[in-house]
C-alpha cells in the first residue's frame, strides 16, 4: 500500500546569530493513511520544525536544503505557494499547543469554525452554522450551541483545544499534524483528548503525527512511533516492538529515565546532554552520549536500517551494521 | 520553535565585564561615533572659554553681518560677534542645563514612581491624580508659564524644565515597578529572606534602568528643545548670554533679507546635539543589558 | 514527634472585583474565589509530602501562604513549633531562612541581572556574617552537592541552560541551611531527560542533608517517585491523603482514581481502569455545602449534598468522601 506522506532526507538549516544551526540533518519517515504516528523527541530533536516544514512554512532565516515531502505521491517541497495553499489547512491540518493564542478573542468560538465552512465550502451562514454544530458534538462537547455563542476567553483550555481540532476537522483533512496537544492541559482533560484524537482517526480515517515528549501519551495513543534526536530520525516501530525492544540506546534510555505510575522503577537519566546543533559532532549525533559509540560512528552518518518487522534504527551497533561491521 | 533554536546557541565562552563592552561597542559602529561625538562635545564645552577663536561678547562695528569666511568661520550677527565663537560658548548652557534638569527629574520621578508602583494604595491614588493635573498643561505651555511666573535665571530653568519631565519618569518607573514586582525573581526574592527596602533598590529598580536610560536621552533632547523654544520666544536665556535657541530666534528676522548663517548654524547644532543624545540613549541601552551580553 | 510543618485549616480568599462582579455586588453577594478552603497537612523531618491536583485546586496557593508570599485569610501555619502567620518583619525573615521555595520557572525566578554566583551567595549575605572567603567556600560546597560546575558561577541566567537555572534554584533555596523546601512544579518547565536528573537530585539531597520536601506537582509519576505522603487535592480542598504506596495501590476517593487512571503510562498493553468524570472542572467561585466533586462524580447519591466528614479508611489513610 503507498504511503500517505514520505519524509526523505530532510535537510534544513537555520541562519541564526551564531551561526549556522543545522536543525534537521536527513530526516526519514513515513505514515500511512488513517494511521496515528508519534514523533517522539526532546527539545531540539526537531520534531516541531519537520511539522513545519511539511505545511510548507519553513521561512527565512529556515531554508531547506535537500529532501522531499511526499504527500499523496506530490512533493510538496516542490509547489509553488499557492499550490500548497490547496494543501494547508485542508488536507494537511494542525494543530498546537498554544491553543489559547491560536483563537482570535474577539470572535466567537462558533464563528471561528463556520467561518472555515463558508470559505472553503461556499456554504451559507445558517448552513455552516448547523454544520458547525455538528463538528462540536463530533469532538465531544456537550453543549455546542451554547459553546459557540462564547468567546475564548470565557472556555477552559479543554474546550479551547476541542475548538481547535474542530477547525483542523472541518475540511475533513487526510493528515492531522498535533503539536503537543496536551502539554498544558489537566492530565483528566488531556487523556480525553487523546481518546477524542484516537477516536476521530478511526471515524474520519484521518492520520495524526502526534508530536510530543511524553512516551506515555505515545504509549496511550499511537500506532507507531518515530523517535528523534538532535535532528536525526533514531528508531521507527510499531509502539509495542517500541516498549518491549526498543533497540536504539537513545531509545532505550529514554525509557529508563521516566518515572512511572504503574510500576516501581530505578530512575535512570539519560546520559550527557543534547548536542550543539551550531557545531554538531559528525557522524551520529547521539556518539557522545552513546556507551557503545564506535570509530566508525564518529565519521559516518548511521542510516535507518531493519532490526525486526517494520521496525528500523539508525544506529551501527545493531542490525544489518552490525552484521556488517563484524 | 525559536526557542529550540536558542537552547542551542546560548554563549558558551565568558569574558570580562571590560572586554565584553569594549567589543560589542566596537561592533556596533553607530554607537561607538554616537558615544565620541558626545564626549567631543563635552570637552568643547568644559574648554569653550579657551577654545574659542574670538571674544564671542565683544562688538564690531566694522563686521556686522559678514557671511561666513575665513576671518569668521560661521559669519557675525547684527552686533560683529562673531557666530562660531558664540556657538561654542553657548554649548555649555545647551549642554548643561538639560542635563542637570534631566538627572533632577529622573532622580525625583523614578524614586517617588517606583515607591508608589510597589506600594499602591491611596498613595498611589493621589500622587497619580497630582501627576494627572500637571500632565494636563503641553509641556511648553508648562514650562512657560512657570518661566514667566518664577523669572528665568538659570537656576530657575533647570527647575522649570525638570518639573515637566517629572510626571514622564515618574509613570513610567510606576508601570515599570507594577510589571516587574509580580515577576517571579521578585518573589523569590522575598522568600530567600530580602527585607522591602533591598527587593525594591537591588532587585527591582536595576532592571527597569534599560528603558530608563533611553527615556532620560530621549528626553535630554526634549529639555534641549524646550530651552531653546523658551529662549526663542524670549522667556529663556536673556541675552547677552549666548544659548542656540536665542540665537535662532535673533536669526530669524533677519532671514528673510537674506542673512541665513545667523539662525542656520546654531539651529543645526540643536539637531546634531539632539540626535547625539538619542543615539547615545540607544547605545546605553543595549551595552546594560546583559542579556545582549554574548552578542 | 511533632512535626516539623503543621498546618490547620488553612484558607484563602481571593475577592473577585470588577464589572462582572456589580451585578451581584448591588444584590449584597461577595463574590470571592476560596482559592484553599480548609486544608490541614503535616511534614515529619526528612519527609516528602507531595500534593497534586489540577488546575484550580489551590496547591500553588497553599505553596504561596506557607511562604507568606501572599497572607492566608485563617489558619494556622506551625513551622518548628513556631506560628509563623502572625510574625512579621524581621521575625519573618529569619524564619524565612529554614523554609525555601523553588519556583516553577527557572528562568522568571532569577534576577536577569545577577550572575550565578551572586543569586546563590545571596541568602549567604542576608541571613549570616561571613567574610568573602567563607561565603566563597560554601558557595563551593554548594555547587558540589547541586552539580554545577565553578566556572558557571559568572554567568548570568539567560546564558544557561534550563537544566543549569534550576540547580541555581535549588542550589539558592538550599544556601542558608533550611530545613524545609517547597518545590513549585519543579521539573513541569524541563526537558523529560533533564527531569530524571533533577529528581535523582532531589532525592540525593533529602537523604545526605535531611531535607524537608513538599513536593506539588501536577506529574503524578514524579511525585510517586519522590514522595513519602501524598495528598490531592480538588477545588481548594484536600480530598485523599496517604502514604505513597497506599494511594497508587488503592485510592478511595473517585477524584484520585479518576486523576491516577488518567495518567498515560509508557506500556501499550497496560489496561487502563479509567474512571471517568463527567464535566469539567467547575467555577472556582462557587460555595459548597456537600462535597465538591457531587455533579461530576459517577458515584454521587443524595447523601452526598451534606456536609462531608473525614474517614479513615486503613491507618494513616484519610478520605473526604461519605461513600468511601
Amino acid at each position: 500500500m503507498s504511503k500517505l506522506l514520505e519524509l526523505e532526507n530532510l535537510v534544513v538549516h537555520f541562519d541564526a546569530d551564531g551561526g549556522l544551526v543545522e536543525v534537521l540533518d536527513g530526516v526519514n519517515f513515513t505514515m500511512s493513511a488513517g494511521e496515528i504516528l508519534g514523533l517522539v523527541g526532546e527539545s531540539g530533536s526537531g520534531k516541531s520544525v519537520s511539522a513545519t516544514a511539511i505545511l510548507g512554512m519553513i521561512r527565512r532565516p529556515g531554508r531547506i536544503l535537500a529532501g522531499s515531502i511526499r504527500f499523496a505521491g506530490i512533493d510538496l517541497l516542490r509547489l509553488s505557494e499557492d499550490e500548497m495553499m490547496r494543501y494547508r489547512g485542508r488536507r494537511i491540518a494542525m494543530i498546537s499547543q498554544s491553543y489559547r493564542t491560536a483563537l482570535n478573542p474577539v470572535i466567537s468560538a462558533g464563528r471561528h469554525i463556520s467561518r472555515l465552512f463558508e470559505i472553503h465550502e461556499g456554504s451559507s451562514r445558517a448552513s455552516a452554522w448547523w454544520r458547525t454544530s455538528e463538528l462540536l458534538d463530533l469532538v465531544g462537547v456537550a453543549d455546542p450551541e451554547r459553546l459557540m455563542k462564547q468567546y475564548p476567553h470565557q472556555l477552559s483550555g479543554g474546550m479551547c483545544q476541542r475548538v481547535m481540532i474542530a477547525m483542523a476537522l472541518a475540511t475533513s483533512p487526510q493528515l492531522l499534524i498535533a503539536d503537543e496537544p496536551t502539554t498544558g492541559l489537566d492530565v483528566t482533560i488531556a487523556a480525553r483528548i487523546l481518546d477524542l484524537l484516537r477516536d476521530l482517526s478511526k471515524r474520519t480515517g484521518a492520520a495524526i503525527l502526534l508530536i510530543t515528549h511524553d512516551l506515555g501519551v505515545v504509549a496511550q495513543t499511537c500506532q507507531r512511533v518515530a523517535v528523534m534526536h538532535a535532528g536525526q530520525v533514531v528508531e521507527t516501530a510499531p509502539v509495542r516492538e517500541l516498549f518491549r525492544s526498543a533497540a536504539h540506546p537513545y531509545t532505550r534510555a529514554l525509557i529508563r529515565a521516566i518515572p512511572r505510575v504503574d510500576v516501581e522503577v530505578k530512575l535512570d537519566p539519560v546520559p550527557g546532554t543534547v548536542p550543539s546543533l551550531h557545531h554538531p559532532p559528525a557522524g551520529c549525533r547521539y556518539q557522545n552520549r552513546c556507551p557503545h559509540a564506535m570509530e566508525i560512528c564518529r565519521r559516518e552518518k548511521p542510516h535507518q536500517a531493519a532490526v525486526g518487522q517494520d521496525h528500523e534504527v539508525a544506529c551501527f551497533a545493531l542490525g544489518e551494521h552490525r552484521d556488517a561491521a563484524a | 520553535m525559536t526557542t529550540e533554536i536558542g537552547r542551542a546557541t546560548y554563549a558558551a565562552d565568558t569574558e570580562t565585564v571590560y572586554a565584553s563592552f569594549r567589543r560589542r561597542l566596537l561592533r556596533n559602529k553607530l554607537s561607538l561615533a554616537a558615544f565620541c561625538a558626545i564626549g567631543l562635545l563635552v570637552v568643547i564645552a568644559i574648554l569653550a572659554p579657551l577654545i574659542v577663536p574670538l571674544d564671542p561678547n565683544e562688538p564690531d562695528a566694522n563686521a556686522v553681518l559678514e557671511r561666513p569666511s575665513w576671518a569668521h568661520m560661521l559669519g557675525t550677527d547684527d552686533f560683529g560677534r562673531d557666530e562660531l565663537s558664540r556657538i561654542i560658548i553657548a554649548s555649555r548652557t545647551d549642554l548643561l542645563v538639560p542635563f542637570v534638569s534631566t538627572l533632577l527629574a529622573l532622580a525625583i520621578g523614578s524614586l517617588i514612581g517606583a515607591i508608589c508602583g510597589f506600594r499602591g494604595g491611596w498613595l498611589d491614588q493621589i500622587v497619580m491624580r497630582m501627576v494627572d493635573a500637571v500632565m494636563a498643561f503641553p509641556a511648553f505651555v508648562l514650562a512657560m508659564g512657570l518661566t514667566a511666573a518664577i523669572g528665568s535665571s538659570i537656576t530657575n530653568l533647570v527647575l522649570v524644565i525638570a518639573v515637566t519631565q517629572i510626571p514622564a519618569y515618574l509613570r513610567q518607573l510606576r508601570a515599570e515597578m507594577l510589571r516587574e514586582r509580580e515577576m517571579e525573581y521578585a518573589h523569590a526574592a522575598r522568600t530567600i529572606g530580602n527585607p522591602t527596602w533591598r527587593i525594591v533598590f537591588i532587585h527591582l529598580f536595576p532592571n527597569c534602568f534599560p528603558t530608563l536610560i533611553v527615556q532620560a536621552t530621549l528626553a535630554m533632547g526634549f529639555a534641549l528643545l524646550t530651552l531653546a523654544g523658551l529662549s526663542y520666544i524670549g522667556l529663556g536665556i536673556q541675552p547677552p548670554d549666548s544659548e542656540w535657541g536665542e540665537m535662532v530666534s535673533e536669526g530669524a528676522s533677519l532671514m528673510v533679507t537674506g542673512y541665513w548663517w545667523l539662525s542656520l548654524f546654531p539651529g543645526i547644532a540643536i539637531l546634531m546635539t539632539v540626535l547625539i543624545f538619542n543615539l547615545v540613549g540607544d547605545g546605553l541601552r543595549d551595552l546594560l543589558d546583559p542579556r545582549t551580553r554574548g552578542r | 514527634m511533632t512535626p516539623l510543618l503543621e498546618v490547620e485549616g488553612l484558607r484563602k480568599t481571593f475577592e473577585l472585583r470588577g464589572p462582572n462582579t456589580w451585578a451581584a455586588r448591588l444584590r449584597g453577594e461577595r463574590p470571592v474565589v476560596r482559592a484553599v478552603d480548609g486544608v490541614s497537612l503535616a511534614i515529619g523531618k526528612g519527609e516528602t509530602l507531595g500534593l497534586v491536583g489540577e488546575s484550580g485546586c489551590g496547591k500553588s496557593t497553599v505553596a504561596r501562604c506557607l511562604l507568606r508570599v501572599i497572607e492566608p485569610t485563617t489558619g494556622s501555619i506551625r513551622f518548628a513549633g513556631e506560628e509563623i502567620t502572625a510574625l512579621g518583619g524581621r521575625q519573618l525573615r529569619l524564619a524565612r531562612r529554614a523554609l525555601q521555595m523553588v519556583y516553577q520557572d527557572p528562568t522568571a525566578a532569577l534576577n536577569p541581572r545577577l550572575d550565578a554566583r551572586r543569586a546563590i551567595e545571596e541568602p549567604l549575605r542576608l541571613h549570616f556574617k561571613m567574610t568573602p572567603a567563607q561565603r566563597r567556600e560554601r558557595l563551593n560546597e554548594i555547587i558540589a552537592e547541586v552539580g554545577l560546575g565553578a566556572d558557571l558561577m559568572a554567568r548570568y541566567p539567560h546564558e544557561l541552560s534550563d537544566g543549569q537555572r534550576q540547580r541555581v534554584n535549588i542550589a539558592r533555596a538550599i544556601a542558608a541551611h533550611p530545613s524545609l523546601v517547597v518545590l513549585d512544579e519543579p521539573t513541569s518547565a524541563l526537558d523529560v531527560s533533564l527531569r530524571s536528573r533533577i529528581i535523582l537530585l532531589l532525592e540525593a539531597l533529602q537523604k545526605r542533608l535531611g531535607l524537608s520536601f513538599l513536593f506539588i506537582s501536577h506529574d503524578i509519576a514524579t511525585v510517586k517517585y519522590l514522595a513519602h505522603r501524598v495528598a490531592v487535592m480538588y477545588l481548594g480542598v484536600i480530598v485523599e491523603e496517604a502514604d505513597g504506596v497506599s494511594l497508587f495501590k488503592a485510592p478511595r476517593h473517585p477524584y484520585t482514581r479518576a486523576l491516577l487512571s488518567s495518567v498515560p503510562v509508557p506500556d501499550p498493553d497496560f489496561c487502563h481502569d479509567r474512571l471517568v468524570l463527567s464535566g469539567e472542572i467547575p467555577s472556582p467561585t462557587k460555595t459548597y455545602v456537600g462535597c465538591r466533586l457531587r455533579g461530576r462524580c459517577p458515584f454521587a447519591e443524595a447523601v452526598c449534598a451534606e456536609p462531608v466528614p473525614w474517614r479513615e479508611v486503613a491507618p494513616g489513610h484519610r478520605v473526604l468522601c461519605h461513600l468511601a
